[in-house]
């Protein structure tokens, strides 16, 4: 793209102020000018695409390496593909994802059970270490949380 | 092959999953030696990060033995042991030419704002991780590192995230001889940092934290002044005063998303999840920095947005510096400080747990159980 002031370099004072030196993002940057190329470098072979990949809408085209696991299905991959058709910009992206998120961990305990594998939730958790080494604090837990859904299923009773 | 598999927030199990294959001519296939869980990686065990796959392989610290490698692979060969980088970086792309390998442009479709990584969710690329007994590491004669015959395998571990991070989180300070230089946060990270500071030459480091146990760790490893936040009615007037009422000149948030000892903070970020977790540490770090000072941030925050004191930011006139650590660049100058005895990485290792017992490993760390530091995982 042209600079919108094509004759840039002729405002007075232009770059004279410049000090390679003090490039803010020094010492993380080997500054190349390369930027200035964009995105016209050297790159690898693609790789095949064999899953769906869901893509970010601020890049032109698929990297040329990417992960394959788990491919985006059932409700929680629909929501996942609203999102996507978001910049990253947008919480229209990052809720839904979110959402995508919580919906996929039903998903997954479905899954379980459709597999006659019921998730053994103590081991799964890691209980067993805070039994170990914060028995008080696991049991004032377990404590809080019993109140808490008695005290939520007397308050739904009354309402009735 | 055993692998982590994620099961939602706070529950994780392993399982017996197919063996990676090679995708693409530059990948190579390791066999996992060491892993270690992360304080990032509890921010995905929270739920915290979005599109966090039921099903995913977390990890990003692991060290390994080549075992198959593609057509294009030059600079390995099989049986190779070697630390690989948490950043997926292709080495071609300006960013990487510049230095720049946690912001590779050709590892993550799935988002701009960060370079591929291992195990960290698919808005970090949707690679499988290392906490399993195989792993597929793309761009192979990029990342990985053939660890020198002489180095501790535990040090080697390390290498690949906390040490790198840690450094760079001291050197985005830019921190001047005689500076007074700030750290919040006593994690791993928090602690690296504190003890990397002193490369840069300041009169002064404090860490700040909450947890006594890692305070006390931290004080001994970093050689660093040590203080609770709870102890203290206003971290920032603390910090204040302790620099001669001016600020310090370098603070560095080493917490990220998770971070404790702000109400409005917590409820609206890690509660609510209106913004991507507590930004309390930055918060301080720009409040408690003096005018003209630098702020320096490696703690991870998820997208979109967190509250942030900008006014502050302008008004006093910071510097911030920020990004994910470039591993790859700050590796031959972090092999020299290991082998020659300056950094000693693998003193915070306190834990070693199967990977068959990822699931309490995990709880372990999270809850900050039996004074664990750093735990690493064994296949």
């Amino acid at each position: 793209m042209k600079p919108l002031n094509e004759d840039y370099k002729n405002i007075p004072g232009w770059g004279m102020d410049a000090d390679p030196e003090n490039e803010p993002t020094y010492p993380m940057k080997n500054y190349t000018g390369d930027d200035h190329s964009r995105i016209n470098y050297e790159q690898s072979e693609q790789q095949a695409q064999e899953v769906e990949i869901l893509m970010s809408n601020e890049r032109p085209a698929i990297t040329r390496v990417f992960g394959t696991t788990i491919p985006p299905s059932g409700l929680s991959g629909m929501i996942r593909r609203y999102a996507f058709q978001h910049s990253e910009d947008r919480y229209r992206h990052w809720i839904p994802l979110l959402l995508a998120d919580r919906v996929n961990v039903v998903e997954g305990l479905v899954a379980d059970i459709a597999s006659l594998h019921i998730p053994n939730m103590i081991k799964e958790r890691g209980l067993a270490m805070e039994w170990k080494y914060n028995r008080a604090g696991l049991l004032k837990k377990a404590a809080v949380a019993a109140f808490t859904g008695i005290a939520l299923y007397a308050l739904l009773k009354r309402k009735k | 092959m055993l692998a982590m598999n994620y099961r939602g927030p706070y529950r994780v199990r392993t399982i017996d999953k197919p063996m990676p294959e090679i995708l693409h001519p530059e990948d190579a296939i390791i066999r996992v030696t060491r892993s270690c869980i992360c304080g990032s990686d509890l921010h995905l065990y929270h739920g915290m990060v979005p599109d966090t796959r039921v099903g995913s392989t977390f990890g990003h610290e692991f060290t390994g033995i080549v075992e198959e490698i593609g057509p294009l692979v030059q600079k390995l060969k099989v049986g190779d042991q070697v630390l690989v980088p948490f950043n997926i970086a292709c080495g071609k792309c300006n960013f990487c030419k510049q230095g720049l390998f946690g912001n590779c442009h050709e590892s993550n479709p799935m988002a701009t704002a960060v370079g591929g990584i291992f195990g960290y969710s698919h808005t970090a690329g949707g690679f499988d991780g290392g906490q399993a007994e195989y792993v597929r590491v793309p761009y192979a004669d990029v990342g990985p590192t053939v660890i020198p015959a002489e180095m501790d395998p535990d040090d080697a571990v390390l290498l690949t995230d906390v040490v790198p991070t840690g450094y760079q989180a001291a050197e985005m300070g830019g921190i001047k001889e005689g500076d007074t230089v700030v750290v919040f946060g006593a994690g791993p990270i928090g602690i690296m940092a504190a003890r990397c500071a002193w490369f840069f030459g300041p009169s002064r480091v404090i860490i700040i934290d909450h947890i006594d146990y890692r305070l006390e760790f931290a004080k001994n490893y970093a050689k660093c002044e040590a203080y609770n936040f709870k102890d203290m009615e206003d971290p920032v007037v603390f910090l204040k005063k302790t620099t001669d009422w001016y600020g310090a000149d370098v603070c560095i948030d080493c917490v990220g998303c998770e971070a404790e000892g702000n109400t409005l903070q917590t409820f609206s970020g890690r509660v609510m999840l209106m913004q991507a977790g507590a930004a309390t540490a930055f918060q301080w770090a720009v409040n408690s920095v003096k005018k003209g000072g630098i702020v320096s941030v490696v703690g991870v925050y998820g997208p979109p947005f967190n509250l942030a004191p900008i006014g502050n930011i302008v008004n006093k006139g910071i510097t911030l510096r920020a990004n994910q650590a470039s591993v790859k660049r700050l590796l031959p100058k972090l092999i020299d400080h290991v082998l020659s005895g300056r950094l000693d990485p693998k003193g915070l290792i306190t834990h070693r747990v199967p990977l068959a017992e990822v699931a309490d490993a995990y709880r372990l760390f999270s809850s900050k159980l039996d004074n664990c530091i750093k735990t690493v995982l064994i296949p």
